[in-house]
């Protein structure tokens, strides 16, 4: 295979960090501050702001690594590993978040930290399944075992994630009425789409980054390439006595 | 079709000589069937309200110690290598230890039935009922199990990687089983059971499917 | 069969560097060399039970990595593991094999192979009771279930009393009698040089040297084709 090279530098991805954070700086003061508070909610449905943008992307980036995960098992190439690692990680980072932000909302709305709404128990869920496979990458240590792995189990995490969603809501639903701060009822969007890309930019410039690092790591770890093969070995005449 | 029945015979071979090792898991999900009853405390009525929820989660914790012990064996003097280079297809081995590691499941699950109905007070007419859910609850952790069993044996730190990959994979199953099993002890009058019982077909067939095509990619370099 | 450009890695080391050679059919290959020269690599790699990172090898014209299962077909291989079931007895160890091979030979065929192997009192008995030696002998009995066409033994000695060093130079020759292509990696120079027509010497992966197996100095002979002193046979 291909030996995982970082061809550029962290420029390009740099930009999308510091892009990112000031979409996310002007969609959060709109959202704050400008933005009127919500009929039925108040002030708390506020979160939406982010927890959408939040949730989109965390699903987008899971997607990416199943994406990854096709690519490296049918194509090869340890770039789609590395993209395939750093993915993961930061949808875990974003998902743990999502768990953060609904237990949030779900204090002062319900008088409790977790509602059991299907889509964040889905999100806890996921947490785990794709922590599970960051932990799997932890103790191989052979790097092509590791990617095939790795690459093994997000298919199959991902594939499930529809029907722990299905079974959740279905589960749930004896229950309760779905409840999440989700539903985008305002009128203004702005902030909203402000957030989004300014979460995605971010996104995409931390996983960039991470998946330099994964590249560096993994060339630490291969054996250098050789070099093309020289002229055909002549015969060592034996000798005699050492 | 010749090397699933190759496949089976080993796995039968091997089940019988080993059988003393099923007793034991077997005993060792009684007892945390023993140890949920103490969480609870000695209330009749909760114990049997949440008696299906401990019967799989029994079933689930024993389920790791039984698909570990799967593979104990193949990777130890590098037997399962020995039949890949016969050669032996990966889908052949795969389904032959996946069926094995499912008919053990069904029978601790079948054995710890009488010990939620003795513990926990509930017990239910409905006994083919409750045999089928349990062959597809098995089912269910059987064939993600298998295909994870087959990775972590060859990992380090094994006896954490898989119950940290497959718990929650198998989610569904759980909410699946647990709520059939439920509907069956304490009644079901609105005939749900059936529906859960599609969920865990539904889950099963994706994953006895994705698992047997990906397994190859698991055990070959 | 034939390797050209054989190159494997594990982790930060290339195990086995641009290994080439060409094997005619029929005739016996013996491959020395010192602990960790990548000898097992080697014969794993030509076993097809890893695969090469580059290089090319064919056997019997079919490609090793196109043809895989067609490979393995043909060719056997007794490595250092056992490839043996612990809890299962000799005879259903092999009982095992032959069904994945498509045969269902009876009781007594397996125990003439055992026979042959010198296992035939302890048949039914678990392997997890064997000394080193018997699992050897069973993992050999089980190589020659497999009539191969090409039999690669990764240390055949190893472990086995002097009985057992006949036994194998008993079943080589058979096998090159039946017109098997036989690929040995061994320590013992002497007993291998008198069986073999080609030996190759690998150190630190490549090829440090290739010729007629009788040219190989039955004494000290990783020192005679200049290697360093101290190396440990």
């Amino acid at each position: 295979m291909a030996e995982p090279l970082p061809r550029r530098g962290p420029g390009p991805a740099l930009a999308f960090v510091v892009l990112g954070t000031l979409l996310l700086l002007a969609g959060s003061i709109l959202g704050l501050a400008v933005a009127p508070p919500e009929n039925f909610m108040g002030d708390v449905q506020r979160i939406m702001y982010v927890h959408v943008p939040t949730a989109w992307n965390a699903m987008l980036a899971f997607t990416f690594a199943f994406g990854c995960a096709l690519l490296f098992l049918f194509q090869g190439g340890w770039k789609w590993d590395c993209r395939l690692e750093a993915a993961v990680e930061v949808g875990v980072f974003l998902a743990v978040l999502l768990c953060a932000q609904g237990a949030i909302w779900a204090k002062p709305t319900w008088g409790v930290w977790w509602d059991w709404d299907p889509r964040l128990t889905t999100t806890a869920v996921m947490v785990f399944l794709f922590t599970g496979i960051l932990a799997l990458r932890h103790f191989v240590d052979d790097p092509l075992k590791r990617a095939t792995w790795s690459a093994v189990a997000t298919i199959i995490a991902f594939v499930d994630v529809p029907i722990v969603y299905f079974s959740v809501r279905w589960w749930n639903s004896l229950h309760q009425l779905q409840s999440s701060p989700s539903t985008v009822s305002s009128v203004f969007h702005l902030p909203l789409r402000l957030n989004a890309f300014g979460v995605l930019f971010l996104m995409i410039g931390f996983i960039t980054l991470r998946t330099r690092t994964a590249g560096l790591r993994l060339q630490g770890e291969l054996a250098p390439p050789l070099p093309e093969p020289a002229a055909a070995p002549g015969l060592v005449p034996t000798r005699a006595g050492a | 079709m010749r090397e699933l029945a190759a496949a089976l015979h080993k796995e039968a071979l091997l089940q019988w000589r080993t059988r003393v090792q099923l007793a034991a898991i077997f005993v060792f999900g009684a007892s945390a069937l023993l140890l949920f009853s103490f969480a609870i405390g000695p209330n009749s009525a909760a114990l049997r309200l949440h008696a299906a929820g401990f019967l799989w989660l029994a079933l689930l914790l024993s389920s790791t110690l039984s698909l570990a012990e799967s593979f104990q064996s193949e990777m130890e003097q590098r037997a399962f290598e020995g039949l890949l280079l016969l050669p032996a297809s990966p889908l052949a081995l795969f389904y032959g230890k996946a069926l094995s590691n499912w008919l053990q499941l069904v029978l601790l699950g079948v054995g710890l039935v009488p010990v939620m109905v003795v513990l926990y007070d509930a017990g239910t007419l409905r006994l083919p009922g409750l045999l089928g859910v349990i062959v597809l609850g098995a089912a269910g952790l059987a064939a993600p199990g298998t295909l994870y069993a087959a990775m972590t044996a060859q990992a380090r730190a094994k006896q954490t990687l898989l119950p940290l990959l497959l718990f929650p994979l198998v989610v569904p199953v759980l909410l699946a089983a647990v709520k059939a099993t439920s509907l069956l002890i304490l009644g079901d009058p609105m005939e749900q059971a059936r529906s859960w019982a599609l969920l865990l077909v539904a889950f099963d067939a994706i994953h006895w499917s994705l698992c047997g095509l990906l397994f190859g990619r698991v055990v070959e370099d | 069969m034939e390797a050209t450009g054989i190159c494997r890695r594990y982790g930060r080391r290339w195990a086995v560097v641009e290994v080439s050679f060409t094997l005619p059919e029929g005739s016996a290959l013996m491959v020395s060399g010192r602990n960790g020269s990548g000898k097992s690599t080697l014969l794993r790699v030509l076993a097809t039970a890893i695969r090469a990172d580059r290089g090319t090898a064919r056997v019997h014209g079919l490609d090793l990595r196109a043809d895989r299962e067609a490979v393995r077909r043909r060719v056997a291989l007794l490595g250092h593991h056992s490839n043996l079931y612990e809890a299962l007895s000799a005879l259903e160890n092999l009982q095992v094999s032959a069904r994945f091979l498509g045969r269902d030979p009876g009781r007594r065929a397996l125990g003439a192979l055992l026979g042959e192997v010198g296992l035939e009192e302890r048949a039914d008995d678990a392997v997890a009771t064997f000394s080193a030696g018997m699992r050897k002998r069973l993992s050999l009995a089980r190589t020659l279930l497999q009539e191969a066409s090409v039999v690669l033994l990764d240390e055949p000695y190893g472990q086995l009393d002097p009985p057992g060093f006949r036994l194998v130079d008993g079943v080589v020759s058979r096998l090159r009698g039946q017109g098997a292509t036989v690929l040995m990696a061994t320590h013992q120079i002497d007993h291998a040089a008198a069986l073999c027509d080609h030996g190759l010497v690998l150190e630190e992966g490549r090829v440090a040297w290739r010729g007629r197996a009788a040219d190989l100095p039955a004494e000290g002979g990783l020192v005679a084709v200049g290697l360093p002193e101290g190396a440990s046979a």
